[in-house]
């Protein structure tokens, strides 16, 4: 830990006890994570955040949270809300942003301001079904930081890195992961 | 048969530790399942040369005479090293001896071999880091028509059908084999994870040479923030060459090999890679450039002044979109490489000292069993502890807690 004042407002100390306790009891370590969905009408829907699992209980964010989602008017829907895929760019660039908070912290480096902005590229002709051969997710995703802290260029750099190594939201969409959708 | 001590392992590290033992009066016997350097003479690749240079080729009580200190061995150079060694210091080595187990008893420890067993109070585990290759989930899932090999097996590119080669891993053995293997006529994919980018020469002077005198090899284990992490670092991408010359990602880019993200697995007919491989070469390059930092502030202390000019290499150069999946039937890859690491083989251990992830408990290298030691891990004690020349200290620290062990429960 670096003896530097800085204070980004997050708990360091306990995350670094957290580590340290879990490293023992592998098994609180284990998370669940969930969502619901409701479809409202057209493509717009709800989904809502409340309960998880974690810590070898089951867990409660302190109120529960909603997103909306649609499609824009320029896809002839209402755009009552974001498209799902800009909701995956909110999730990588809250991901990342908490990791340089933490790992900034964490090195002693106080933050003044720091902003993401992100773009997916995307061709639709793979949603639409036009063209086999183009797919239908992002053909890439980036990711500029502005990043205002007391720190050197290339000290504020490795934050960004490292917080990419930790992020989960980075590595669910850099790697493959095994998605099972059922109908019950 | 009973004796004090029993080292597993004739290797660099068995033997600085047997050394270390008779300077102390410690009767004790090398059980070595081969023969003394067995695994630099058995697994080895025809053209590999040490990373470190000659002068740190050295152990306790003895240095490589050789013409060039800056040079880097052969493996038949390292195997006579190590056999003359054995011989300067009249080791008790037993060959051809294979550990079966080593279980604990109210005298100490019980150690079955296919010639005999052993009973002995302190015994001293140094048969290498490098026993078993490390090969990724989802490897099983590659079609059985291409080849797969391990650095263990692999000796040169004669040896691999003709056709494109993915190498995954690239630390410093599957760089070198990148290389090597492209150089060969075929062509190469290599997938990289997180890895140590170095220079070989900096400033006229070769980089161990930089972080010996800078104390960098000579951190301890209580010395670094976070050891767990210390020890796993991959080792660094360097190779001995008569041209003392640089490896990295970007001479392997020029020469033609294909960079891809790590290996992520294998779905359907493709093979997958991580999109990740930007971010684990920008983490390269910064982490590089802290070394040289640290060199350059190093260089400004000693008011050292007849060094090269201080110097920064270009980072490395990442296609804007590399691919992030291959179609293994299209024929591109015929043989794929596994450079991804080794770990130890622990099957013959009897004592109750593994973590839940097959680890020996110690705490730099004192293992968790009273009169158990551990040799020649990375960063053991010290960062140079994986180093030949870092198993002198190690022994000779480890050698003392031993003697006071074996006084202490007399």
């Amino acid at each position: 830990m670096n003896d530097k004042k800085a204070d980004n407002g997050v708990n360091v100390e306990a995350l670094l006890g957290a580590r340290e306790a879990l490293r023992d009891a592998p098994e609180g370590a284990k998370f669940t994570w969930r969502a619901s969905c409701k479809w409202i009408s057209g493509t717009h829907s709800r989904s809502t955040v409340h309960g998880f699992f974690g810590l070898g209980k089951e867990q409660k964010h302190r109120t529960e949270f909603t997103f909306e989602a649609d499609h824009p008017e320029v896809f002839s829907s209402d755009d009552n809300g974001a498209t799902p895929v800009e909701l995956v760019l909110a999730g990588l660039a809250s991901c990342l942003t908490a990791g340089i908070a933490s790992v900034a912290q964490h090195r002693g480096i106080q933050l003044r301001a720091v902003t993401a902005t992100l773009e997916g590229g995307m061709d639709i002709q793979g949603i639409l079904g036009i063209d086999e051969d183009v797919r239908t997710g992002f053909d890439g995703i980036k990711v500029t930081y502005e990043i205002d802290g007391d720190a050197s260029k290339d000290d504020i750099k490795a934050l960004v890195a490292q917080s990419q190594k930790r992020s989960s939201v980075f590595d669910i969409i850099t790697n493959p992961t095994n998605v099972t959708v059922e109908v019950v | 048969m009973r004796t004090s001590a029993v080292i597993l392992g004739a290797g660099h590290a068995g033997l600085a530790m047997s050394r270390c033992l008779a300077e102390r009066s410690i009767d004790h016997v090398v059980l070595e399942r081969g023969e003394v350097a067995n695994s630099w003479k058995t697994e080895r690749w025809d053209s590999l040369r040490l990373l470190t240079p000659n002068w740190q080729s050295r152990l306790p009580g003895y240095a490589y005479e050789c013409d060039d200190p800056d040079d880097f061995m052969t493996m038949p150079e390292v195997i006579g090293f190590i056999e003359r060694y054995a011989q300067v210091i009249s080791a008790p080595v037993e060959t051809h001896t294979k550990v079966t187990s080593v279980r604990c008893n109210d005298d100490g420890y019980e150690i079955e071999t296919t010639r005999g067993s052993w009973q002995c109070r302190a015994v001293v585990l140094a048969a290498g880091a490098c026993n078993i290759p490390n090969v990724p989930r989802g490897a099983e899932a590659l079609p059985s028509f291409l080849e797969t090999l391990t650095p263990m097996r692999y000796r040169n590119p004669a040896q691999l059908p003709e056709g494109g080669v993915l190498v995954v891993g690239a630390s410093s053995t599957g760089l070198q084999l990148a290389h090597e293997v492209h150089s060969s006529g075929r062509s190469v994919i290599l997938a990289v994870g997180e890895h140590v980018r170095m220079p070989r020469v900096y400033r006229d002077k070769d980089i161990l040479w930089w972080m010996d005198a800078a104390g960098l090899l000579d951190m301890t284990w209580d010395e670094v923030d976070d050891i767990r992490r210390a020890r796993n670092v991959p080792s660094p991408q360097l190779i001995g060459s008569d041209e003392r010359a640089t490896l990295d990602l970007n001479g392997l880019s020029k020469m033609g090999v294909k960079l891809v993200g790590r290996f992520a697995g294998v779905h359907g007919r493709k093979a997958q890679f991580s999109g990740s491989l930007h971010n684990v070469c920008a983490l390269a390059d910064l982490k590089m450039n802290r070394l040289l930092n640290t060199v350059d502030e190093w260089v400004l202390e000693h008011d050292l002044s007849a060094v090269g000019p201080v110097e920064r290499f270009e980072s490395t150069r990442v296609p804007a979109s590399p691919p992030l999946d291959i179609d293994l039937d299209s024929g591109e890859i015929r043989t794929v490489i596994w450079a991804t690491g080794f770990h130890p083989d622990y099957s013959w251990l009897d004592v109750p000292v593994l973590d839940r992830k097959g680890r020996i408990r110690h705490e730099a290298g004192v293992v968790d069993s009273p009169g158990m030691y551990l040799m020649g891990l990375s960063f053991l004690r010290r960062r140079k502890s994986s180093f030949i020349h870092g198993a002198g200290d190690d022994a000779r620290d480890l050698s003392d807690h031993l003697l006071g062990y074996l006084d202490a429960t007399r």
